[in-house]
């Protein structure tokens, strides 16, 4: 029994506790220290400020139902990009429940945008539900409605997407997308 | 089944880079292991020397597997009660009031199965990351395991190699000196400089408590914070998967861009695939190393083949008077995000279960059935190609061990590998590994289907929520963590009965194996002859494979026919449910 203690016992309380100190406490302070430092902005959450009040961070997507904003995907992170929910809707491609959905959400941008054929991304929820960004395809979708609301010709709407719009890295690692809060802050120009 | 070009491309430009850094790396933790300098002995030695003199342990002293196993089990343990005890205390401990309002002590089964799964290498989250765990337990609790059960893995694997290419030894290293130096030489440095990496990309390093903003249009949101990225680092290397947040590395927060996306599925095949190489320095023929890595390298391009090509398709269940409205020309995406698109996706689901990591950066349970299938597989092959932190050069190890068995049948000689015969002691001990996971996976999900508690689980109907099931099960005993997440898992019978199939995922694999190593140490090397099968080359990896995926096949067959197999036939029929 001592030996047990000894040999086995102990090394395995003693090295937790050891390793509690320099993987759970110096490691991630070490950490936070460098961060801090070097990318104070991104290490607190990469927010956005207007006029002095922070309107949101540019990493998490925002519900936006007015026509003169550009709108983003369908959110399942509690009830829309509830960032305190996140996640996906976990429905399989066979439910009954998705299609449903779906064919709602269909309904409802034909009404909005016209009977243009509605890119995928704006009819499916995203995987963490707080989704900053659409495909190119999707802003194009709602350009014209955006410009009417907006009194401006669908060209400087396109000219405000395109800004807003990153291309794959190295042309193959991701996808296109448009970054939606900062399209639409620019719209207002609320954007520095 | 052929993915789009940029797909392709990076799925190569990432295979291509794991493998260049495979030698490097692979050749530094052979150093570390044998105790030797390296170049970050002068500001570690001295640490490492700390850690010895705390734990009153002799360096010098090696164990034999007996022992070895008993260190690895009492380890284990002590720290799934200490985890378990810090869950349940937590709001008496500092750090308690960051994070999401309304914190609480966790529950004792959800406490337990979060405990067994964070020290059993497998992340299986059975609850919310946002909302459940202190800034105290997600850092000092959870991370700390992120790092000790990969060591310990890695420890494991380090001493089965030592059980292979010794000459009649009867010792096969001690398990606190390779628990020591994994975590201080390879793990705590490679996390360090990756979670600086993440941060520039936007992953959120701050012990600062959420906060709540006004949008653009006027609403509320608030905005969880917290120490991520040095959680985030480590999840990935070390195979964990356990997400700071729900959504896990589909969480802007956890993977922001394209390029963390990249690196984190860098970070995941890293340390896989340089164990190789280092067994094959061990050995002292370093095409050893690369014939078991050229099996991982086939079986998880085909399986990312699979996975890309089913995600960039339509989904064939929405019905033709909708579908005609809609351009589903990026794919199925549902449950992915913009950033990554299908392929990406994809992509990472198969590099996430072809480790035991586990980590998401989309929601698998609306891959479609095709989809959805590569990674069940995957974890079902026992996470082998290229598997998790050790855990996958020891499994592979196993499978090799029955391989040259097969192959001693074929030509009716006494089998061997690298040298040493295979007898019936080791062939039982591979053969209850791989019976051991069978059972597991195959008698829970079997339960569950039987049962009423069991049968309150899943989310969706028809065959997709048996998928779900048979996916819980699979996940938990493979150690990997991921899920058909819209499987119900908070409930008394899936805490345990997860709680107890990840045990036997680890624990009822891990002592076998070290009863191989005892047993290959203790054994002369007979001299190569004519009638050796050589263990390179590509007839061995062509061997290896088809062994590998015959016992997946076969004893997994059924149980993907009833799920993933007609789901994808009804899919494509246009069934709901």
């Amino acid at each position: 029994m001592r030996t047990f203690i000894k040999t086995q016992l102990w090394p395995a309380v003693a090295i937790l506790l050891v390793f509690t100190v320099i993987t759970g406490l110096a490691y991630p302070a070490a950490v936070t220290a460098a961060a801090q430092t070097i990318f104070p902005g991104q290490a607190n959450g990469s927010m956005i400020t207007v006029n002095g009040a922070t309107i949101g961070s540019s990493l998490i997507g925002q519900s936006f139902d007015d026509p003169k904003y550009f709108s983003g995907r369908p959110s399942a992170a509690g009830a829309g990009y509830d960032a305190t929910l996140s996640g996906g809707s976990n429905l399989a491609p066979t439910s009954q429940v998705l299609i449903d959905r779906i064919t709602a959400q269909v309904d409802a941008l034909r009404k909005a945008n016209g009977n243009a054929p509605i890119p995928v991304d704006l009819v499916t929820t995203s995987a963490s539900g707080l989704d900053p960004d659409i495909s190119p395809a999707a802003a194009e979708y709602q350009v014209h409605r955006v410009a009417q609301a907006r009194s401006m010709t669908d060209d400087n709407v396109r000219a405000a997407v395109a800004r807003h719009t990153s291309q794959p890295f190295l042309g193959f690692i991701g996808a296109a997308s448009v970054h939606v809060l900062e399209l639409n802050l620019d719209l207002d120009g609320l954007l520095r | 089944m052929i993915p789009s070009l940029p797909g392709l491309l990076q799925a190569f430009s990432l295979f291509a880079v794991v493998l260049l850094l495979a030698r490097p790396l692979g050749g530094y933790m052979r150093k570390v292991f044998d105790g030797e300098r390296v170049f970050l002995s002068p500001v570690i030695r001295p640490i490492e020397r700390g850690v010895y003199k705390v734990m009153r342990v002799d360096e010098t002293v090696e164990q034999r597997w007996p022992a070895y196993a008993v260190s690895v089990l009492v380890f284990s343990f002590v720290c799934i009660l200490a985890l378990y005890l810090q869950q349940r205390w937590q709001t008496y401990l500092p750090l308690a009031q960051t994070g999401a309002s309304g914190v609480g002590n966790v529950p004792q089964d959800l406490a337990y199965n979060t405990s067994v799964s964070f020290d059993t290498n497998t992340n299986w989250q059975n609850y919310l990351g946002e909302t459940t765990m202190t800034y105290l337990t997600q850092m000092a609790g959870l991370a700390v395991r992120n790092f000790t059960s990969a060591a310990c893995g890695i420890a494991v694997a380090i001493a089965l190699t030592r059980g292979l290419v010794r000459k009649s030894s009867p010792t096969i290293g001690n398990f606190w000196v390779d628990l020591t130096r994994t975590t201080l030489y390879i793990l705590v440095p490679i996390s360090f400089v990756a979670a600086i990496f993440l941060v520039s990309q936007g992953v959120i390093q701050t012990f600062a408590s959420s906060t709540s903003i006004h949008t653009l249009q006027g609403a509320v949101q608030t905005i969880p914070l917290g120490p991520v990225a040095s959680q985030e680092a480590i999840k990935e290397l070390g195979n964990n998967g356990g997400g700071f947040f729900n959504a896990n590395s589909a969480h802007p927060f956890e993977n922001p861009t394209t390029i963390s996306n990249w690196v984190e599925m860098l970070l995941i095949l890293l340390i896989p695939f340089a164990l190789t190489n280092t067994f094959g320095r061990m050995a002292g023929n370093a095409r050893q190393g690369w014939a078991l890595a050229a099996v991982m390298i086939v079986v998880l391009s085909a399986g990312s083949l699979v996975a890309m090509s089913s995600e960039e398709r339509a989904n064939p269940s929405i019905p033709a008077a909708i579908a005609q409205n809609i351009d589903q020309s990026r794919g199925n995406m549902e449950g992915k995000e913009a950033r990554f698109g299908a392929d990406t996706s994809g992509l990472f689901a198969t590099v996430t279960t072809g480790t035991s990591t586990g980590a998401v950066d989309s929601m698998h349970d609306s891959f479609l059935p095709a989809g959805g299938l590569v990674p069940l597989f995957n974890i079902e092959l026992g996470e082998i190609t290229p598997g998790g932190a050790g855990a996958g050069l020891y499994g592979i190890l196993v499978f090799a061990i029955i391989a040259v068995f097969i192959a001693g049948l074929m030509v009716g000689r006494t089998p061997e590998f690298l040298g040493k015969k295979v007898e019936a002691y080791e062939m039982k001990m591979a053969m209850l590994v791989v019976l051991f996971l069978a059972a597991s996976i195959l008698g829970f999900s079997a339960l569950a289907t039987a049962t009423a508690a069991g049968k309150a689980g899943p989310l969706n109907g028809g065959p997709h929520g048996f998928s779900e099931i048979l996916y819980a099960f699979s996940s938990q005993t493979g150690n990997n963590g991921s899920a058909f997440a819209g499987l119900t898992g908070n409930t008394l019978f899936y805490n345990l009965t997860g709680a107890f199939a990840m045990m036997l995922g680890r624990y009822a694999m891990i002592v076998p194996v070290l009863a191989i190593a005892g047993s290959m140490a203790g054994k002369r090397r007979v001299a190569a002859s004519l009638g050796t099968f050589p263990t390179t080359g590509p007839i061995w990896v062509g061997l290896l494979i088809g062994v590998i995926i015959i016992v997946g096949a076969l004893t997994f067959f059924p149980a993907l026919a009833l799920g993933p197999i007609a789901d994808q036939l009804l899919n494509n029929a246009g069934r709901l449910f």
